[in-house]
């Protein structure tokens, strides 16, 4: 045994297996058609009834389905089932966010090649779920007026894995003094050019322009004839 | 906190590269840790040691080294400092930028080990 330590270079991603499974889900939704959307946020802000809101209004022309990720309970697939929509319940236990591994084994034998919308609801927090790819084409992170505007500043790292800002619960705005302009600043502080998007599932204000949204990331995806 | 279940990957990492080099002893294990990782330092340290706990790893180090982030300035045009976490812009000349060069890292970069 020789006296002296010596150092080894290895530069390995420690994520490197949850990136493998995600390109694999990434490469198997582009080849379905599918674009795949994931949700993160605080608990509360939401996310089940935007989400319940949006698979209802998409339904039909669309084909969509919901993953719903949730620590204990199956309330959320259950209330999300209302839309008609296809539903799966992923339950992480103690686990406070969903790793591509939970996605690829909850779509086990589900043919999933006639959607064009899977929607991915991640568990209700804002740090973990920021460190895992889940193969998603966007993700969409909420937060809720009643919140705080300042919420982004606070968690610039989820903000900045996530691909565009959804406000809920807007109807509430009056009630609560939410300063608009002062979350519109944070945002663009902590993910510059970020879209944004308000809206109250509860009224249906704003829920158009979601929809404009989807349908026009829905059309405009890369088709698998294109893959390079 | 999922700095556990990462402590526990990169435990496991060590391991498998203590067998390729024919069962090595490792003293301590260095890890690039970018400032948007969303993992955190002292969490992933203390989750370590129970990470190696009955483990061929029991009594290694993990020596952290923080990677800041670094986006691409347009206006420079080239890769800079961000201004700070709460504000993507480049550190020299003010200019907002999304582009992300540097500062996700999540990487086990060498081990120190004992033959």
């Amino acid at each position: 045994m020789s006296p002296e330590p010596r150092m080894v270079e290895v530069r390995k991603n420690v994520l490197k297996q949850n990136d493998v499974i995600a390109r694999s889900l990434r490469e198997r939704f582009r080849n379905e058609g599918i674009l795949a959307v994931s949700l993160v946020s605080s608990p509360g802000s939401g996310k089940t009834t935007f989400l319940e809101r949006t698979l209802t209004l998409l339904r039909p022309p669309y084909r969509v389905a919901a993953l719903v990720g949730d620590l204990a309970t199956e309330n959320d697939a259950q209330r999300l089932a209302r839309s008609g929509a296809p539903v799966k319940q992923i339950t992480t236990g103690t686990l406070c966010h969903l790793e591509a591994s939970m996605i690829q084994k909850a779509l086990d034998g589900w043919d999933t090649g006639k959607l064009d919308f899977l929607f991915v609801e991640n568990v209700g927090n804002l740090v973990c779920p920021s460190s895992y790819d889940l193969g998603e084409d966007l993700r969409l992170v909420l937060l809720s007026v009643t919140e705080g505007e300042d919420k982004p500043l606070k968690y610039p790292t989820i903000f900045n894995s996530a691909d565009v800002a959804v406000i809920t619960k807007m109807d509430l705005a009056p009630a609560v003094d939410f300063n608009e302009r002062a979350l519109d600043r944070n945002i663009e502080a902590v993910r510059p050019g970020m879209q944004i998007l308000k809206l109250s599932a509860k009224t249906g204000e704003g829920m158009q322009e979601v929809l404009d949204y989807l349908h026009k990331l829905q059309r405009l995806r890369p088709q698998a004839a294109s893959m390079s | 906190m999922h700095e556990l279940s990462i402590a526990m990957s990169i435990v496991e990492m060590a391991q498998e590269e203590a067998e390729l080099r024919g069962n090595v002893q490792i003293q301590a294990v260095h890890l690039r840790l970018g400032l948007l990782s969303g993992v955190v330092k002292d969490a992933l340290l203390s989750s370590y040691e129970m990470a190696c706990e009955t483990t061929a790893l029991e009594g290694s180090r993990l020596i952290i080294e923080e990677i800041p982030v670094e986006i691409y300035c347009s206006n420079c045009e080239a890769q800079r400092p961000v201004h700070s976490i709460q504000y993507f812009c480049c550190a020299e000349c003010g200019t907002p930028s999304a582009k992300v060069t540097r500062g996700k890292e999540l990487e086990v970069f060498a081990l120190e080990i004992r033959e």
